[in-house]
């Protein structure tokens, strides 16, 4: 009984962790229209930034600064924001797809950096030893872990909150008209390529939050966790959630989590043990299969983007319903 | 350093092929195809199975013309692979980008290209297997240049090279002497006043998948016989195919056959100062300097 508990308890925390990645490709796509081809080179940046603040020191490698925790966790999220800053000076005044490219080949060279750069990443054997948040206060792992998804929800909301106030403020208001019509929002006086700036910036520090959770999480980070699968995974999430729609966001992201997770289990109970060993390429055909077949028959999502007006009293979906997930 | 020019030369006219079919795909689809270097591994595998399948039928073809290690039954796989991939990206379009153009704008389509990388990736994982495979057993002796610096090649690696340049030169003469090849520019050039002009542009469309297929086709048999073969080489061209395609300018056919040379021959030259593992990265790395001093790339046209 308290093995199925903790596993939910499990699964839970990664399905917020994964949800809270989720909402910082809404700000980029949702809410933007912003490709962004390498979610997990913003992942991996908060993880590995929050990981080599905060753990301790290693003979013959970088970092191991024992930071606070929450000193470390910010470092990360600052690391991601860094590199998403960098990525839109470069590329942002250009053609849109080149943000695409580039966000892409961001995740491929980070990836490089992390399995080749022994000394500051550990290479392929990756980094572990990190005291977990609260950790030494609790005995029981159980309840640790109970703990931990506490944390992650808290973490959850508290980014749908933000995001809902910024999409509703003026901000957001002028993000979702250079999303829909560029020459307009230029005409009344906008800048679009300082708000898309902005908005890379910021879903890339919520995408950091995602991997410095995880990596508080697992206390361990390796190249393994830089897999381009990641950052279709989350695609997936939020088309069919519904981009633009926090709420289909975090939908998509405990249903398409779960997907993930029950097709694994599935198969590996399940199927013939001839085809164990292609379970892995049979779950990334079911992932591209979502994506396009979403992108072909329900572009929208499922909880499609409600139509913002500017009187409305409402102010979005609250906090109630991201409790309601758990 | 000689070693890796030259090597850097071949992967260029590997990526050099690549890069056409993109940049025309790009320029006149508008959207940038991540399940485009698929169709480099689509035709690599298709030539591997017709590469197995002749000399049960026709014994005669598995012999290697001397000095090559390419036998009689590759050239005829290849040929078939160009036709057959060229094909499947007539079919990929009609299924998934055609519907997703009709109605979203390019950017789905993007993410379209993505889904459908990782599909036909892995389906090839599912018939073929992870392990890497080769066309021919027999071993492809290097020769040697010069001992001083020494410097290697294998005759594999010239013929492909001179065939590279063949299939380049064929599709010089089909652009700048057919009627076919005026309205291809044409449509690439401005697609409205193309079809003002009587262009039809559906037609031109399929025309680019059958040219972007056959020449990624005859690219990944390339790669596959001058490297080896397995499911991720569409993974590993995706980001030099592109790399190219930015450095020429995109729709510019002859600036990524030139930023092929470029992407491979950089590529090549940095590997002598970094380490291996970083082979993947230097793409971008060009991909970042174009961008940084000249985005529109050599030939592009300025943004409007």
């Amino acid at each position: 009984m308290i093995g199925v508990l903790s596993y939910l308890v499990f699964f839970a925390t990664m399905a917020g962790i994964m949800a809270i990645t989720t909402l910082g490709l809404n700000i980029h796509w949702g809410y933007t229209g912003l490709f962004n081809g390498g979610v997990v080179a913003f992942f991996g940046m908060g993880a590995y930034g929050t990981m080599i603040l905060g753990s301790r020191p290693e003979v013959g490698q970088f970092g191991g600064f024992e930071l606070p925790y929450l000193v470390a966790l910010v470092g990360g999220i600052l690391a991601a924001a860094l590199l998403a800053w960098i990525v839109g000076l470069l590329t942002l005044r250009l053609r849109h797809d080149y943000l695409a490219i580039s966000t892409f080949g961001i995740a491929v060279a980070l990836e490089a950096v992390a399995r080749n750069a022994q000394w500051l990443t550990g290479g392929a054997r990756g980094m572990r030893g990190f005291p977990r948040p609260l950790e030494h206060l609790i005995d029981s792992n159980f309840l640790y872990g109970i703990v931990f998804l506490l944390i992650v929800l808290a973490a959850l909301a508290l980014i749908w909150v933000g995001i809902e106030r910024l999409v509703h403020a003026p901000f957001g208001r002028a993000l979702r008209a250079i999303r829909e019509d560029e020459v307009a929002a230029r005409a009344l006086g906008k800048n679009p390529s300082n708000l898309r700036l902005w908005s890379l910036v910021i879903g890339a520090a919520i995408m950091g939050t995602g991997g410095g959770l995880y990596v508080s999480y697992t206390a361990f980070v390796s190249p393994q966790d830089l897999l381009p699968i990641l950052t279709f995974q989350i695609w997936a999430m939020l088309i069919v959630g519904g981009a633009g729609n926090n709420l289909g966001a975090v939908l998509g992201a405990v249903l398409i989590w779960g997907v993930w997770t029950l097709s694994g289990f599935a198969l590996t109970r399940l199927a013939p043990a001839s085809l164990q060993i292609d379970a892995g390429s049979i779950q990334y055909i079911l992932i591209g299969g979502l994506i396009v077949s979403m992108l072909i028959w329900r572009p929208q999502g499922l909880l499609p983007e409600r139509i913002a007006t500017t009187t409305a009293g409402k102010a979005g979906p609250t906090i109630k319903q991201g409790a309601n997930l758990r | 350093m000689i070693q890796a020019i030259l090597d850097g030369i071949l992967t260029g006219s590997i990526i050099s092929l690549g890069a056409i079919g993109l940049t025309l795909i790009m320029h006149i689809l508008r959207f940038a195809n991540f399940a485009y270097a698929e169709l480099l591994a689509i035709g690599a595998y298709v030539s591997l199975v017709f590469d197995r399948l002749f000399p049960a039928l026709v014994p005669a073809l598995d012999a290697a013309f001397e000095p090559l290690t390419l036998t009689g039954s590759l050239v005829l796989g290849m040929l078939i692979a160009m036709v057959l991939t060229g094909l499947s990206a007539v079919a990929i379009d009609w299924l998934v980008f055609k519907r997703i153009r009709q109605k979203a704008d390019p950017l789905s389509m993007v993410f379209a290209s993505f889904g459908v990388a990782l599909i036909v990736r892995n389906v090839i994982v599912l018939i073929f297997g992870h392990h890497a495979q080769l066309y021919s057993q027999e071993i492809a002796r290097a020769r040697i240049l010069s001992f001083d610096p020494l410097i290697l090649i294998k005759p594999d690696q010239v013929f492909v090279l001179l065939l590279a340049l063949a299939l380049m030169l064929a599709l010089h003469l089909v652009l700048t002497r057919t009627t076919f090849g005026y309205s291809l520019r044409a449509v690439a050039e401005n697609p409205t006043l193309a079809q003002v002009a009587g262009v039809r542009l559906s037609t031109m469309v399929v025309a680019v998948w059958i040219i972007a297929g056959g020449l990624s086709a005859a690219a990944g048999t390339f790669y596959a016989l001058t490297n080896q073969l397995n499911p991720m080489l569409g993974h590993i061209f995706l980001l030099p195919v592109f790399a190219a395609t930015i450095v020429g300018g995109i729709g510019s056919v002859y600036g990524a056959v030139l930023g092929g040379f470029i992407v491979g021959i950089a590529s090549g030259l940095a590997l002598m100062v970094l380490p291996p593992g970083y082979g993947p990265a230097m793409p971008f790395l060009i991909i970042l300097a174009v961008l940084l001093i000249r985005p529109q790339g050599l030939f592009g046209q300025e943004p409007s």
